[in-house]
C-alpha cells in the first residue's frame, strides 16, 4: 500500500490529474443524493429555464434541474459502464486465458465464435438485439458486455500466449497442475498489467457506447438521468446559443481524458519503460 | 590499411584514465565502473575478462563514448586518438562511430535488421559517412566476406539475416564492423552464443581479418580460454575495478591475484566417476525412440539408459536433438515410435496421461532460470508448491521444509523465503530451480543446459551443488549440454548426439581417452584450452587432416 501511494506521488502530472478526475467522479456518483439540490426526476420549474441562483445550470425540457440530473447521471452512466466493463473482462478475460492455456480445439472453437461476433458491426448488432429484447438496464449491460468481451478475449489471449510459452508454465504443467491453477496463479498474474490498462480504455469505450445508445433512444431509459439522453433532450437549446446541453457531453469527455491519462501511465509502467 | 594522422608522435590509440560510470537502480546511483585505466596501442588486441556485472561491457561501450540508458560517466577521460570522447558532441561521436570505431555485439541475430539484406546493412555506414560509393563499398563487402571464409562470398550478402546460420551471421557482423576499416573494434562476447565447433571458425576468421588489417581491438569475454587465443594482453575486471593486467602468456603462466587464480581453477573441478551398476534395471531407458515436430523428424532411433544414482551427459551441437530427447522423456513430446521405460515399465508418451506420482519422480531444471520461475510468486511459494501439491503438506510444515531446502542450496532461508525472483541473481535463481525440483523428492532430474547461461564461477558452484545433492539423495541426472568441460566435470556416462542420432556413447573415461570416434574428436578438440597457441595448433592439425 505504501508503494502505491509512492507510485502515485511519483506519477506524471497527467496521470495525477486523471486519478483526481476519476476520484471526483466516483465521489459524485456515490454521494449524488447528498450533493444534488433537487431530486433526479423532480420537476422543479419551467422548461428550459436559464442559469440562476436556484437552478445553477438551468432546467431541461421538462423543467427538471440540470445540475441535479448531471450529478445523478454520473451515478447511472458511470455505474452501468463499470458493471458492463467488469462483466466483459470476466467473460472475455477468462475465455482468452483458457484459450491460450488449453490451445488446440478449445482455442480454435472460442476464437472462431469471437470472429463471428466481431464480424458484425458493434453498434448495429447492439441496436438489433436491444430492439428485440427491450431496453432494460440488465439487457443493456449483458449485450454490451458480451460484445466487448470479444475485444477483451483477443487481448487476453494474445498476451497470455506469450506467457504460456515460458518455462515456468511448462514446469507447472509437468507438475500436473490443473487448468484453474495455471490460469489464476501462473498466467493471470503475469498478464494483469496490460489487462488493467485495457480495462481503463475499454471502460471509456463502453461509457461512450452507452451514451451513444442513449442518444439514439435505446440506452438508459427515461426518466433515469444519463448524459447521453440529456444531450439529446436538450439539443435544441444549442441553436439558441446556450451551452447547457453540452455540459453532459463535457462530463463524458473529461472522464474519458482522465481515464486515458491513467491508462497511458499504466501502459508505460507495464512496458518497463523508465522516465 | 588506415593512414594515421599522427603516427610519428605516438602509436597510442585509446587511453582511458580513471573512468567512472554510475548506473541508476533502485532510486540511487551506483558505481558500475570504479576508476579504470586502460591503454591500447594501434594494432593491439586487449582482452577484457570478468564475470557478469564486472563492468566489462559498460567499459567497452564507454570506449566509444557511449553509455547505456540509465548510466552516466561520472568522471575520467576516454581519449581516442588524442580526442576526449567524454562530453564530446554528438556530432564528433557520430563522425567516429562506425568509421573509426566499430562494435560487434554478442547477439548478431538481435543486431541485424531482419528486414534488410546483409550487404545493404554492411555498406550503410560507409555510404552514410561518404567514405565510399556504392559500387566500391559492395566490392569491399564481398572482399571481406571472402577474408572471413564465408561460403559463397559473392552472393551471401544478398541474403536476409534469418537465411544464414548463427556463426555466419556473427562473421557478417564482424565484416560489417570492418566495412570502413576502423582503427578500433570492440568485440563484446562475439562467440558466447555459438556452439564450440562454430566458435572455432568464427574465432579463426576474426583473428585472421584483424591481423590482416592491423586493427586494434577490445575483446570482451567471460571465457578465459577464448580470450587467450585472441588477445595480446589481458585485463581481469571485477566489481568495476581492475584486478590484474598482464601480457597473455605471462597471465596464463603465473596469475598473481587469488581471484584470477580462482578463474583458472574453475576447470579443475571433477567428480569421481561412479561405475555403472550392471545387473539392475535402468531407471530410465530409451528404446529406439523416433520423434519430431510435424513432418520434421528430429530424433532417429535414439537408445540409451540412465541408471540409479548416475549422471548421464548428452552432448551435441544445437540442432542435434538433445533438448528434444529431454522433451520426450518428460512427456512434452510423444515419440513417433519406440518407447521410454521407467524402472522397466513403459511410460505414456504424453505427460497428461501419466499419474501424479510419476510426474513427481521426473523433474526438470531449465537453461534460463529467469523464465523458469514465476516472477509474480515469492521464493517460498515457488518451492513450497510441489510439497503442497505432491505431498499434501500444509502451513508451517511447508515453510520449515522450504527453509531446509534453501539451506541445502546454500541460500540464507530467512533472507530469501519472502523475496521475489526479480531480486535474485542468475545463479541464485538457478539454485531456486534446483530447490523446486528437489521439493518434489524426485528420482530423476533432467538438467537442460543448466549452467550455460551462467558465469563460469557461478556455474561451477551449481555443478558442485548438483553433485552434493546426488551424493545425498541418490538422484539420477540427465545432463544436456554443449559444453565439453561440463561433461568432463560431472558425467558418469556420456552420450554424443549429432543430427538426431546417437553417434557415440560410453563411460567418461572411454569417451575422453583416445582413440575417439570422428565426431566426438571434433567436439572434444573444439573445446578451447588455456593455451595461447591452442587455436593455431588446432587449425594447423585440421589443415593437415583436410589436406591429407
Amino acid at each position: 500500500m505504501k508503494s502505491l501511494v509512492k507510485q502515485i506521488w511519483q506519477a506524471p502530472l497527467s496521470a495525477q490529474f486523471g486519478l483526481a478526475v476519476i476520484a471526483l467522479y466516483i465521489f459524485v456518483a456515490v454521494f449524488a443524493p447528498a450533493l444534488a439540490p433537487y431530486g433526479e426526476t423532480e420537476v422543479v420549474g419551467e422548461g428550459f429555464a436559464p442559469w440562476s441562483g436556484d437552478y445553477w445550470l438551468g432546467t431541461d425540457n421538462l423543467g427538471r434541474d440540470m445540475y441535479s440530473r448531471l450529478l445523478y447521471g454520473a451515478r447511472n452512466t458511470v455505474g452501468i459502464a463499470f458493471i458492463t466493463t467488469a462483466l466483459a473482462f470476466l467473460i472475455g478475460g477468462l475465455a482468452g486465458l483458457v484459450a491460450a492455456v488449453k490451445g488446440g480445439w478449445v482455442d480454435q472453437g472460442l476464437s472462431r465464435i469471437v470472429d463471428v461476433l466481431m464480424a458484425i458491426p458493434q453498434l448495429i448488432f447492439a441496436l438489433l438485439i436491444l430492439s428485440v429484447v427491450g431496453t432494460t438496464a440488465t439487457s443493456l449491460i449483458l449485450v454490451i458486455a458480451l460484445l466487448d468481451a470479444t475485444r477483451v478475449f483477443r487481448l487476453a489471449r494474445s498476451v497470455a500466449m506469450g506467457v504460456v510459452t515460458l518455462d515456468f508454465v511448462e514446469a507447472a504443467k509437468l507438475r500436473g497442475e490443473g487448468l484453474w491453477w495455471l490460469i489464476t496463479r501462473e498466467v493471470l498474474p503475469n498478464t494483469i498489467a496490460p489487462l488493467i490498462a485495457e480495462f481503463g480504455l475499454r471502460f471509456c469505450f463502453v461509457f461512450l457506447f452507452i451514451s451513444a445508445l442513449s442518444f439514439l433512444g435505446l440506452g438508459i431509459q427515461p426518466p433515469t438521468a444519463d448524459w447521453g439522453s440529456m444531450v439529446r433532450d436538450n439539443a435544441i437549446l444549442i441553436t439558441f446559443g446556450d451551452i447547457s446541453p453540452l455540459l453532459p457531453a463535457a462530463a463524458v469527455a473529461i472522464l474519458t481524458v482522465g481515464v486515458n491519462f491513467v491508462v497511458d501511465w499504466m501502459l508505460h509502467k507495464s512496458s518497463g519503460l523508465k522516465g | 590499411m588506415t593512414i594515421t594522422q599522427n603516427n610519428d608522435k605516438t602509436d597510442l590509440l585509446l587511453e582511458i584514465r580513471d573512468l567512472r560510470i554510475a548506473g541508476h537502480s533502485e532510486d540511487a546511483w551506483q558505481d558500475i565502473v570504479k576508476g579504470i585505466d586502460l591503454t591500447l596501442h594501434r594494432g593491439e588486441i586487449l582482452g577484457l575478462i570478468g564475470e557478469s556485472g564486472a563492468g566489462k561491457s559498460t567499459l567497452g561501450l564507454a570506449a566509444m563514448g557511449y553509455c547505456k540508458d540509465g548510466c552516466k560517466i561520472t568522471g575520467g577521460q576516454v581519449r581516442f586518438d588524442g580526442e576526449d570522447l567524454v562530453g564530446a558532441s554528438e556530432e564528433t561521436l557520430r563522425r567516429l562511430r562506425g568509421v573509426r570505431i566499430a562494435y560487434v555485439a554478442q547477439s548478431a541475430a538481435a543486431s541485424f535488421n531482419p528486414a534488410h539484406r546483409l550487404i545493404d546493412q554492411h555498406i550503410e555506414a560507409a555510404l552514410h559517412h561518404g567514405v565510399s560509393d556504392r559500387a566500391t563499398a559492395r566490392a569491399g563487402a564481398i572482399e571481406l566476406y571472402r577474408s572471413l571464409n564465408m561460403p559463397d562470398p559473392e552472393h551471401i550478402g544478398e541474403r536476409y539475416p534469418h537465411q544464414v546460420s548463427g556463426g555466419q551471421l556473427q562473421r557478417a557482423m564482424t565484416a560489417m564492423a570492418m566495412a570502413c576499416q576502423p582503427d578500433l573494434i570492440i568485440f563484446d562476447e562475439p562467440t558466447t552464443a555459438l556452439d564450440v565447433t562454430t566458435q572455432i571458425e568464427v574465432l579463426a576468421s576474426i583473428r585472421a581479418v584483424v591481423e590482416k588489417f592491423g586493427t586494434a581491438a577490445l575483446y570482451i569475454s567471460h571465457d578465459l580460454a577464448v580470450v587467450a587465443q585472441m588477445a595480446d594482453r589481458i585485463m581481469v575486471l571485477r566489481h568495476g575495478k581492475l584486478v590484474e593486467e598482464a601480457e597473455t602468456r605471462q597471465m596464463l603462466a603465473a596469475p598473481q591475484e587469488s581471484y584470477t587464480q580462482s578463474l583458472w581453477a574453475v576447470r579443475l573441478f571433477q567428480t569421481a566417476p561412479k561405475p555403472r551398476p550392471d545387473a539392475e534395471v535402468p531407471l530410465v531407458e530409451l528404446r529406439n525412440v523416433t520423434a519430431g515436430y510435424g513432418a520434421k523428424q528430429v530424433l532417429e532411433d535414439v537408445s540409451f539408459s540412465v541408471y540409479k544414482g548416475q549422471t548421464v551427459a548428452v552432448i551435441g551441437e544445437s540442432g542435434s536433438g538433445k533438448s528434444t530427447t529431454a522433451r520426450v522423456i518428460s512427456g512434452l513430446l510423444a515419440p513417433g515410435s519406440g518407447e521410454v521405460r521407467y524402472n522397466g515399465e513403459v511410460l505414456p508418451g504424453d505427460y497428461r496421461k501419466r499419474d501424479k506420482d510419476m510426474l513427481r519422480k521426473v523433474q526438470m531444471i531449465y537453461q534460463i532460470p529467469d523464465t523458469a520461475i514465476n516472477p509474480r510468486q515469492t521464493i517460498g511459494e515457488i518451492i513450497g508448491r510441489p510439497m503442497k501439491f505432491y505431498h499434501g503438506l500444509g502451513g508451517s510444515a511447508v515453510r520449515t521444509k522450504v527453509k531446509e531446502l534453501l539451506q541445502l542450496v546454500e541460500l540464507d532461508p530467512d533472507r530469501f523465503i519472502d523475496r521475489r525472483p526479480a531480486e535474485l541473481s542468475g545463479g541464485q535463481k538457478q539454485r531456486i530451480c534446483i530447490a523446486r525440483a528437489l521439493a518434489a523428492e524426485p528420482d530423476f532430474i533432467i538438467c537442460d543446459e543448466v549452467t550455460s547461461a551462467l558465469d563460469q564461477l557461478v556455474a561451477e558452484g551449481i555443478l558442485k551443488l548438483l553433485n552434493r545433492v546426488q551424493e545425498q539423495f541418490g538422484v539420477s541426472y540427465l545432463f544436456i549440454t554443449h559444453d565439453v568441460a561440463t561433461v568432463r566435470a560431472i558425467a558418469d556416462q556420456v552420450v554424443v548426439m549429432q543430427a538426431g542420432q546417437v553417434v557415440d556413447s560410453g563411460c567418461r573415461a572411454t569417451i575422453f581417452t583416445p582413440p575417439h570416434q570422428d565426431y566426438t574428436d571434433l567436439l572434444l578438440s573444439s573445446e578451447p584450452e588455456m593455451d595461447p597457441d591452442w587455436l593455431d595448433k588446432l587449425l594447423e592439425r585440421r589443415a593437415v587432416v583436410a589436406g591429407a
